[in-house]
């Protein structure tokens, strides 16, 4: 099972109910997967900027410490802002590539939920109607936005199991399905220097990806090869930082519908997701083909 | 006609009401709004009514059905018609994933697409696309008619025994075990039946007839080494 939805904006007059639009669409598809929920949204991006999202057990002391100790270390102006056990930091771009380190010299078992310029990431364990409200979504802005709710069959349920998952600067990855070929793609991506957290099959999908980009491939390239290099069942929903595309396997067992207007470019993983979005009536809906890679840019 | 509102009154309670109905039911046409992408809508029903879905519906419409005549004004999702038994379903829009599969009599008819696996494992239901079907469709299909108006995806017919398959596009690949058959007179004569049936203006001539070689499904004495 598991539920996936995304929303692409094409009309800017919505962005301001994008949270709202895709926590409804979420929150239908929680019969899907009872396990975890997340959401990744795409908004405010600053020029100079680079932005973070971090995740902690212990929000309330880690957080309140935590803005110092970076401006001393990172040498730069810092902006956070806590929401529940997440906190989205802003930092000077220039101060990027020390981020991590000088995090994990804080408290390393902090975890970096999201990296980029423009993406946030919001997930854990729960339904979807409980982790959307936990970190306010429906009053949050964007362009665009992806969520999935998870029933967990190839790991545990933990926050890290979570989706989405960040495949890179301002990509993200949803995933419905299981890969049966992750433990020795681990492996292979573990030989090659890929950092994997957890024993999840997604996580490998999206080290995969990631690895495949950092390799020179465009996101496009790296979704078709997917289609070579993964086994298992699988629709993916992928975000980046100005758009959003789908790919499922050459099967397509995972059910997956999608729904245009001039306002907006939608995913479910059933109708019911779509059904209380603007002018669905008289949008084009249709199924997504299998192994095609499919992709919306603003 | 008994105007039914699902979002107000909820699936069970439609579907015990239309479980309700026997051979005689004085309330023949039912009409089911706000369906929403919902599941298992009018699915068990054993009674010569008409229902109208007035929207688009999720898994497994018109499943198990007996006798009466759904109509969907919209789309469905997977299983549309699963183990039909007679009866006729009709759906205005496409059909997602294994519509018919199962299904041992009645008429599906979709007037959009269908996606893959349509009509699976079919054993005796007879399915009339107006539009493409998707891959691996009638994969094992054990006997009726799937009649498909356009093209027909990768492996049509893979492992098929008894069930007819006529396409009137292209097909991009045959699976294993099925082959291009002669259309004779009968075959034209229960095509333009079926096509009458599911209001289609489509010639018998112009289709292609598939079916099973089988090879697959005797056993032949050459492979006994094989087992």
């Amino acid at each position: 099972m598991c539920g996936i939805v995304g929303l692409f904006l094409k009309d800017i007059s919505l962005e301001a109910n994008l949270g709202n639009l895709l926590s409804d669409m979420l929150i239908s598809m929680s019969d899907r997967g009872p396990d975890s929920a997340g959401i990744a949204i795409y908004a405010d991006k600053e020029t100079g900027r680079s932005k973070f999202t971090i995740q902690s057990e212990n929000a309330k002391t880690d957080f309140a410490a935590l803005p110092n100790y970076l401006s001393k270390h990172l040498n730069c102006n810092v902006e956070t802002k806590v929401n529940d056990t997440h906190s989205v930091v802003k930092i000077d771009e220039s101060a990027t590539s020390k981020f991590s380190e000088v995090l994990a010299s804080f408290n390393p078992e902090i975890r970096i939920m999201s990296r980029g310029s423009s993406l946030e990431i919001y997930k854990e364990v729960g339904l979807p109607k409980q982790v959307t409200q936990r970190f306010n979504i429906p009053q949050m802005s964007g362009r665009h936005g992806i969520g999935h709710t998870r029933m967990a069959t190839e790991s545990a349920v933990t926050t890290m199991g979570a989706h989405p998952f960040n495949t890179g600067l301002d990509q993200c990855l949803v995933h419905n399905g299981s890969l049966s070929n992750h433990n020795s793609l681990r492996r292979r991506l573990r030989r090659e220097g890929v950092h994997i957290e957890t024993e999840n099959d997604t996580e490998v999908g999206a080290a995969y990806l990631t690895w495949k980009m950092q390799n020179g491939a465009t996101l496009g390239e790296a979704l078709e090869s997917s289609l070579e290099d993964l086994d298992g069942f699988f629709t993916f929903v992928v975000g980046t930082e100005d758009g959003f595309g789908v790919v499922r396997d050459p099967i397509a067992c995972k059910p997956a519908v999608m729904a245009e207007t001039d306002q907006y470019v939608a995913f479910g993983s059933e109708y019911r997701a779509l059904v209380n979005l603007p002018e669905i009536e008289t949008a084009h809906v249709w199924e997504p083909e299998p192994a095609t890679v499919y992709f919306w840019k603003h | 006609m008994l105007e039914f509102d699902l979002q107000e009154n909820g699936l069970r309670k439609l579907n015990s009401a239309l479980h309700d109905q026997k051979e005689n039911s004085n309330q023949t046409v039912w009409k089911v709004t706000n369906p929403k992408g919902s599941h298992s809508i009018a699915v068990g029903i054993d009674a010569p009514i008409e229902v109208n879905i007035e929207g688009s519906t999720g898994y497994y419409c018109g499943g198990m059905n007996k006798q009466a005549n759904i109509n969907v004004k919209g789309s469905v999702g997977p299983g549309v018609a699963e183990n039909m038994m007679s009866g006729k379903v009709v759906i205005d829009g496409d059909a997602s994933q294994y519509a018919g599969a199962t299904g041992h009599g009645g008429l599906l008819v979709i007037k959009g697409n269908a996606s893959s696996r349509c009509g699976i494992s079919m054993k005796g239901i007879n399915i009339v696309v107006h539009g493409n079907i998707g891959h691996m469709s009638a994969f094992m299909a054990q006997s009726g008619n799937l009649v498909v108006c356009g093209d027909a995806g990768d492996a049509l017919g893979d492992s098929l025994y008894e069930a007819k398959l006529f396409v009137r596009g292209k097909v991009k690949s045959l699976g294993a075990d099925c082959e291009k058959k002669e259309m004779r007179p009968e075959h034209l004569e229960l095509l333009e039946q079926l096509l009458s049936d599911a209001e289609c203006d489509a010639k018998p001539e112009e289709f292609t007839r598939y079916g099973s070689a089988r090879k697959l499904y005797n056993f032949n004495i050459d492979n006994s080494d094989a087992y």
